[in-house]
């Protein structure tokens, strides 16, 4: 089954950036669960859909235009990350309130654009839902970039972030610069959002990000732990989910999710079965 | 005479318009085990996030190892245990090891690892409070008093010279209590550090400390234990603006 994904160019491309969004999404993921983050997920995917948008209106409505909608939506993006780091900071006590802000401006932006580039068609029904034939040469490349971003940041800054998610009070007595890992954390998410929304789409990004997270919160011991196993499930969930959405010809949008809830479902009993096991044994 | 390693001069501080500290001036000489004490609502907390900035005064300096605290930056010489370290993130699943470890975070500095080394040094932290046998364990599943000895830990690890623990023995057992006592003991004499300990528990501290400070908006008390001890119960209750018995051991 993998032959023909392996045989077929555009295919080619769909199967490698689908495995380089199962490593980065739940790595970042990983992160911003346990931030209580998850929202900003959601936040951040709409704003880059308002990006899309407008790149599509760009692509209909002036001649030859060199930004295409991959590249306007990792811009906004990358813009909404900063803004809601900054409203955050205005909102201090009301952290939370950057979301929906955010979030509606996103969609907001997102309906202007896409009637002004004269409504729905099936491009913006792929960038919703995830599309597994839409990957060009030049997105794939863009895509390995920001995966190699991705990794040697967190790579490199592992210790802060965990630091600073664990426990913000102490990461800034002692001295670690909060706020630019702060504002790092938040520009790598919208990269990895960017990345990812070509194949499993606005609406169900932020759901690769936290579905496998949740499924090994349940099972790790310790947070690097719980990161790896994060990585095996999103992988196993892109993996299964691109190759069969692609000959039942569904968005693999979808069908990565309804992995991933599986898998979330078999942990959620693995965990029982253990717990009930070890009951017995007492 | 060395430096003293904190200098508060005229500092005021108001949450809003209510005003909790009113211009304190005070020192903690190096080496000393500087016991800070008060009634609920003192404003201890208050001072102690003045000096890890916090918060910052409204007006007054302050310094740090003798440097303005604008301008100071070695921030992993101080190690600090906040009253609230046992509301974090409870969901947030770390092993002790890795809770131990992240007190070396800013100390290690950015695009370094951890090495066996360092990882060492935190298995020692774990040892001191007594957390061995959890050390692979995830930090939410342990009991109240257990969590509050690993940020204990956390705090030692760095190998701070000035130590700021704000009442890190509330749920510690009373077996643990003694021997976190006694370990602070031994870093102050043995190692040199300087301690500032904020604690309701008078008793046990005024058979440590080597200064007492009483706060209640205002210093209303600073000198040796003995000196506090010998305070009669009328000029404690001023202090604290309300009758109070001394605390002895009533474990
Ligand atoms: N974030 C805040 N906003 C407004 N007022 C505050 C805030 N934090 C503390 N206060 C007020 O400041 C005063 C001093 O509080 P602080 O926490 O410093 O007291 P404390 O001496 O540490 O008391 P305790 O022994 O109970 O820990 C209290 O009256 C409290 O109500
Ligand atoms: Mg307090």
């Amino acid at each position: 089954m993998i032959a023909d994904f392996l045989e077929f160019d555009f295919l080619r491309h769909t199967f490698f950036t689908g495995l380089l969004i199962g490593l980065i999404a739940p790595l970042l993921g990983a992160f911003i669960v346990v931030r209580r983050l998850s929202l900003i997920a959601d936040a951040l995917s709409h704003v880059t859909l308002a990006g899309i948008a407008f790149g599509l209106f760009l692509e209909k409505k002036v001649l030859g235009a060199i930004i295409t909608p991959f590249y306007s939506g990792l811009t906004f993006s990358v813009i909404g990350s900063i803004f809601i780091e900054k409203l955050r900071t205005v909102y201090k006590d009301y952290q939370e309130l950057a979301i929906p802000i955010i979030l509606s401006g996103g969609v907001g932006l997102s309906v202007i654009f896409i009637s002004l580039a004269n409504g729905f068609n099936t491009d913006i029904f792929n960038y919703l839902f995830g599309s597994a034939s839409a990957i060009s040469q030049k997105d794939f490349f863009t895509i390995i970039v920001i995966s190699i971003i991705i990794l040697f940041s967190i790579g490199l800054f592992y210790k802060e972030l965990m630091t600073l998610s664990f426990d913000e009070e102490h990461a800034t007595v002692s001295g670690i610069h909060s706020k630019r890992i702060h504002l790092l954390f938040i520009v790598l998410t919208a990269l990895v959002i960017a990345a990812s929304i070509r194949i499993v789409g606005v609406l169900l990004v932020s759901a690769l990000m936290t579905l496998p997270v949740a499924a090994s919160m349940r099972l790790a011991r310790g947070f690097k732990q719980m990161i790896i196993l994060s990585i095996i499930f999103g992988e196993a969930a892109v993996i299964t989910g691109l190759i069969s959405g692609y000959y039942l010809s569904m968005p693999p949008g979808g069908t990565i999710v309804v992995v991933s809830i599986i898998i979330l479902l078999l942990s959620i009993s693995v965990k029982r079965f253990n717990f009930k096991r070890g009951e017995l044994e007492k | 005479m060395s430096k003293p390693i904190i200098t508060m001069s005229n500092i005021n501080y108001a949450y809003d318009n209510k005003k909790v500290l009113k211009d304190i001036n005070f020192e903690v000489p190096r080496g000393s085990f500087m016991g800070l004490i008060g009634p609920n609502g003192g404003g201890k907390t208050t001072l102690i996030k003045l000096i890890v900035r916090l918060l910052k005064p409204d007006n007054g300096s302050i310094q740090l190892f003798g440097e303005a605290i604008e301008k100071y930056h070695k921030w992993n010489k101080i190690g600090f245990v906040s009253q609230k370290s046992n509301s974090f993130n409870k969901g947030f699943p770390a092993t002790v090891f890795e809770v131990v470890s992240m007190g070396l975070t800013a100390k290690i500095g950015y695009f370094k690892f951890l090495t066996k080394k360092h990882k060492n040094k935190v298995l020692h932290a774990i040892d001191q409070v007594g957390m061995l046998d959890y050390a692979y364990q995830n930090i939410g599943n342990l009991s109240g008093g257990q969590q509050q000895r690993v940020f204990i830990s956390r705090a030692l690890v760095s190998d701070p010279e000035l130590l700021i623990l704000d009442e890190p023995t509330v749920g510690v057992d009373y077996e643990n209590v003694k021997r976190f006592y006694e370990l602070l003991h031994e870093l102050n004499e043995k190692r040199d550090i300087t301690l500032l300990l904020v604690t309701h528990d008078t008793g046990t501290m005024t058979e440590h400390a080597t200064d007492i400070v009483c706060l209640n908006q205002t210093l209303h008390f600073h000198g040796k234990p003995e000196e506090y001890t010998s305070l009669s119960e009328a000029e404690l209750s001023r202090f604290y603006g309300h009758p109070v018995n001394v605390i002895t051991h009533d474990h």
